[in-house]
């Protein structure tokens, strides 16, 4: 059959020689970068935090949803499917990234722990004063309110891009601690080090710009 | 004893990892008496549920997006990809 392929009547598919391609809506780049675009390129962006490198995953995601579109049997989806691929693209990109990733000292004093323990009335290490954690309040809706979320995002975007990775796979994506440490290649230790350094920092952040701030955006004084 | 930097530390690995028993119980141990520790404790449980709201797609401050010439550069790239017969299996 393939060798009659290239005999076709070159009309319908003058732009594209490839003719075991499907034709239909399904198959167009022009409304796939539209379409999903952007959306496609925030997610590889807050996940690898370089343009250039986001812009690459979404144009290989795209060029490997154009070669395997067979495969796309309409189960799920169109959106769902190429972010599928380019979840596949980004963990492929992590892998390559692994050598670089930085060892972090367990022994040595965390910076998100910086200034936040010493001498105190609970002995060495202990909260320092300024610093120990005041009650929060969650009044309803509060975590799925735009302004908090805004102030969230805020708070993850200070982090240190490793650190800040592991806790959106980890707590975002839910990614299992064996999958991400096999993706990025860190050791278990490693793991629990950035999460806890994410977890310090994001806690103090917040704790500053929403929960012990008495001028939030949206508030009435 | 455990002091409360070595608390905080165990709080976060307890959340991904179940703690070997005598940690969990010098754990326990701790926060009965630290009112801070506990608040910790509080604190990271509800940065959890908080970042299960986020959607996964907008995580930035500033929305992402390409710019026109980008996205030319993208489509552009795309129809090249198309002109290439894919490899037939």
């Amino acid at each position: 059959m393939d060798e009659l392929e290239h005999l076709k009547p070159a009309g319908l598919h003058a732009q594209s020689p490839a003719s075991d391609l499907p034709p239909g809506p399904g198959l167009d780049p022009e409304r796939w970068v539209e379409e999903y675009g952007d959306i496609l390129f925030g997610f590889a962006a807050a996940r690898v935090r370089n343009r250039a490198v986001a812009q690459d995953l979404v144009q290989e995601t795209f060029l490997a949803a154009i070669k395997s579109s067979k495969s796309f049997a309409g189960r799920s989806t169109e959106q769902s499917w190429l972010f599928g691929i380019l979840r596949n693209k980004l963990v492929d990109y992590y892998r390559l990234q692994k050598r670089e990733v930085a060892f972090t000292d367990l022994d040595s004093s965390l910076s998100e722990e910086q200034g936040a323990f010493g001498e105190s009335g609970l002995g060495r290490d202990g909260w320092v004063l300024k610093h120990t954690p005041k009650p929060w309040r969650t009044p309803d809706g509060t975590l799925v309110s735009k302004e908090f979320q805004a102030v969230f995002k805020g708070c993850l975007s200070r982090l240190p891009d490793k650190v800040a990775l592991v806790f959106l796979l980890r707590e975002i994506d839910g990614v299992s601690s064996e999958e991400i440490c096999k993706d990025l290649g860190v050791s278990p230790n490693n793991l629990w080090v950035m999460l806890h350094r994410a977890r310090m920092g994001l806690r103090r952040c917040l704790a500053m710009h929403w929960f012990e701030n008495n001028e939030k955006p949206g508030e009435t004084p | 004893m455990l002091n409360c930097r070595e608390a905080t530390r165990l709080i976060s690995q307890s959340m991904d990892a179940k703690l070997p028993w005598h940690r969990r119980w010098a754990l326990k141990g701790h926060l009965l008496y630290c009112i801070w520790c506990r608040r910790y404790d509080a604190q990271v449980q509800i940065l959890r549920k908080a970042a299960r709201e986020l959607p996964p797609e907008n995580l930035e401050t500033q929305p992402q997006k390409l710019s026109r010439e980008e996205k030319d550069q993208l489509r552009a790239r795309l129809q090249a990809g198309l002109k290439n017969p894919p490899p037939s299996e």
